[in-house]
């Protein structure tokens, strides 16, 4: 059997699911209601209103990405010490969650933070005045750093479970204390796993609408939130569209750097 | 010049309820490549790391000379150590690999600059600053390792198993470099390994180990040709390990035969096990020798053949031998008496030759 028919339903889904929308946002992106070309609908996110949006978004999806790789480093570095077989176990119970429904997962936090959710419920038993925690950007950073976590501590800890013992030995040898061997050499060498989980966590929180949604309600509003009221309830699909060009110049940016700096796919996970 | 550098006392480490150590004492002096040899388990690696501070020991202490390091850290010890795999820094080159150890220290750059190629050239690799680590040859690797130790200009090196992973005309190599490096920088090395040939090869002294007891220490002739029990025989080199019955002082009857031996002290009549090298039998045409027998097997092995000669006790002899006796030949064997090494009967299970309980 021809060896390129056995690739021929990957084309198909590829051209149909891929390359096809994405043209298709690019021809909206680019056009009015009448089919004219315009740059308008990119240059849109230069208004007030999309601007914020978009700088709240850069800006709490770096939050939560600096917060994921504060946690996920140390996380990871336990994992490693664990050994494969201790370590393979925490990981399955790290990811457990992640089977859950991620709408699932973002609504439960919703019941916890809420006015009359279980955290302000707890804390009126203890007679604590209750706290405003919905709707807040934290509520979104903490829904970010939640469902994304996974995805910085696994690259991390592959980058790291694939470095030698006696690597980190040989820099003890050679008289580093465990902060210089963790500088010079840990750290380094994770760098390729630091980057992908970097990606991992910042695009998907950039790009995100439900969880801004459901934790952040109507009165805060990211890029994400922007664009899927474009497309479902203001029917502008040019300006969603334009938007949405815009935001993947961000992602591009975040592409190029794995390129760069994971030439190995050593921090490639999934 | 000849201080004890390392003084192990009563070193005991077992890991999950095994014991790997017990109660191991051992003294190396200033200046000496002492071989750690045994089979893989037999505790070799484990004292090596002991030593580098990498692992602790349950009980016993470690002292570096004269002061007790047991609880210090590997950073803080005098000493470096060669890893089997290598374990150089791939995020950095050559130049930044050897100098790790002495910025870690704050030498200056000129000084660093000097030792990086002071130490390239040691080890045969000028020039190859600014190469990466992955760009380099298992050897050159390996090269770079020691030059990486070196530099610090420890007292003591340890070397775990460094050339196990280099195919055998690069270990052939790699042994005399060692010997050379040694002798030019007059530092102890501490080497470990499960090859007797290297062990033999490179040492002044040898510790045979086996299941975490000292079998055997002394220099490579010793260990070759007076092994003290069943293990260091069978594990150093070929030999025919016999039951043999000392009968009197110089003479020992193995298998109804009468050999004269240089052996004494083991008083009458008292079940021994005699070593025997394939190369100390001498064959004989019948009637001239000890023990007679028929040639059995013949390999041609290059430097001398191989040739098993079975007894009538159903024992098969291993002899080596230039001289050529055909399979099915009549032989007499004969032995010289200094070329026969009695030992007494194993007094526990580590003592054994490898394979008698398996």
């Amino acid at each position: 059997m021809n060896k390129k028919l056995l690739s021929g339903p990957y084309m198909i889904w590829m051209v149909g699911f891929t390359i096809i929308p994405l043209a298709l946002i690019v021809y909206y992106g680019m056009t009015d209601r009448t089919g004219a070309f315009t740059l308008e609908n990119i240059l849109a996110i230069a208004t007030a209103e999309h601007a914020k949006a978009l700088w709240l978004s850069l800006g709490l999806s770096l939050i939560a990405t600096v917060l994921c790789l504060l946690l996920a480093y140390p996380l990871a570095m336990i994992l490693r010490s664990k050994g494969t077989g201790g370590g393979g176990f925490v990981v399955f119970i790290f990811i457990l969650p992640m089977w859950m429904n991620f709408l699932l997962r973002t609504l439960a936090w919703q019941t916890l933070l809420e006015k009359g959710g279980v955290i302000n419920g707890i804390l009126s038993v203890l007679h604590l005045p209750p706290q405003n925690l919905i709707n807040t950007p934290a509520a979104i950073i903490l829904g970010m750093v939640y469902n994304f976590m996974p995805f910085m501590v696994l690259p991390i800890y592959n980058v790291l479970s694939k470095i030698d013992d006696n690597t980190i030995n040989a820099a003890k040898d050679l008289g580093a204390n465990s902060f210089q061997t963790f500088w010079h050499i840990l750290l380094p060498l994770s760098v390729p796993g630091i980057i992908s989980g970097i990606n991992m966590v910042f695009v998907p929180a950039l790009t995100t609408f439900v969880i801004s949604n459901l934790l952040g309600g109507s009165k805060i509003l990211l890029v994400g939130n922007v664009i899927e009221q474009e497309f479902t309830k203001g029917s502008n699909w040019h300006l969603g569209s334009g938007l949405s060009l815009v935001l993947m110049v961000f992602i591009l940016i975040s592409m190029a750097l794995i390129a760069k700096y994971d030439k190995n796919g050593e921090g490639t996970t999934f | 010049m000849n201080q004890p550098l390392i003084d192990l006392q009563h070193i005991s480490k077992s890991y999950d309820g095994t014991m790997v150590l017990d109660d191991l004492s051992l003294t190396v002096k200033e200046n000496s490549f002492v071989t750690l040899l045994g089979p893989s388990g037999c505790g070799k690696t484990t004292t090596l790391r002991i030593i580098g501070g990498f692992e602790s020991p349950d009980s016993g202490k470690v002292i570096f000379d004269g002061a007790d390091i047991t609880s210090l850290p590997p950073n803080k010890r005098s000493l470096n150590t060669v890893f089997q795999k290598y374990a150089l820094f791939t995020h950095m080159t050559i130049a930044e690999n050897i100098a790790f150890g002495l910025k870690i220290k704050n030498k200056t750059k000129a000084y660093i600059d000097g030792k990086i190629k002071y130490a390239l050239k040691l080890v045969n690799l000028d020039g190859y600053e600014h190469r990466s680590v992955e760009s380099l040859s298992g050897g050159q690797q390996q090269r770079i390792a020691i030059a990486r130790a070196i530099v610090n200009e420890p007292r003591l090196l340890l070397l775990d198993e460094p050339l196990g992973a280099l195919d055998l005309k690069l270990r052939q190599d790699m042994q005399y470099e060692l010997i050379r490096l040694k002798n030019e920088l007059g530092i102890t090395f501490i080497y470990v390994t499960h090859d007797q040939e290297e062990a033999l090869t490179m040492s002044d002294t040898i510790v045979v180990m086996n299941q975490g007891y000292i079998q055997q220490m002394g220099s490579p002739e010793n260990i070759y040709n007076e092994p003290e029990n069943a293990f260091v025989a069978d594990f150093i080199g070929d030999s025919n390990i016999v039951p043999g019955i000392m009968l009197r002082d110089e003479l020992v009857e193995i298998f109804g035969a009468k050999f004269t031996c240089v052996d004494k002290g083991f008083g009458t009549n008292r079940p021994v096990d005699v070593v025997i090298r394939p190369e100390d039998i001498d064959l004989v045409e019948p009637g001239h020798g000890t023990l007679s027998g028929i040639v059995t097997h013949l390999i041609f092995k290059g430097v001398h053949y191989e040739m098993e000669v079975t007894t009538p006790d159903g024992y098969e002899w291993l002899v080596h031998s230039t001289d050529l006796f055909p399979v099915g030949r009549q032989v007499d064997i004969h032995v010289d008496p200094f070329d026969i090494q009695i030992m007494n009967k194993p007094a526990s299970e580590d003592e054994e030759a490898i394979g008698v309980n398996e």
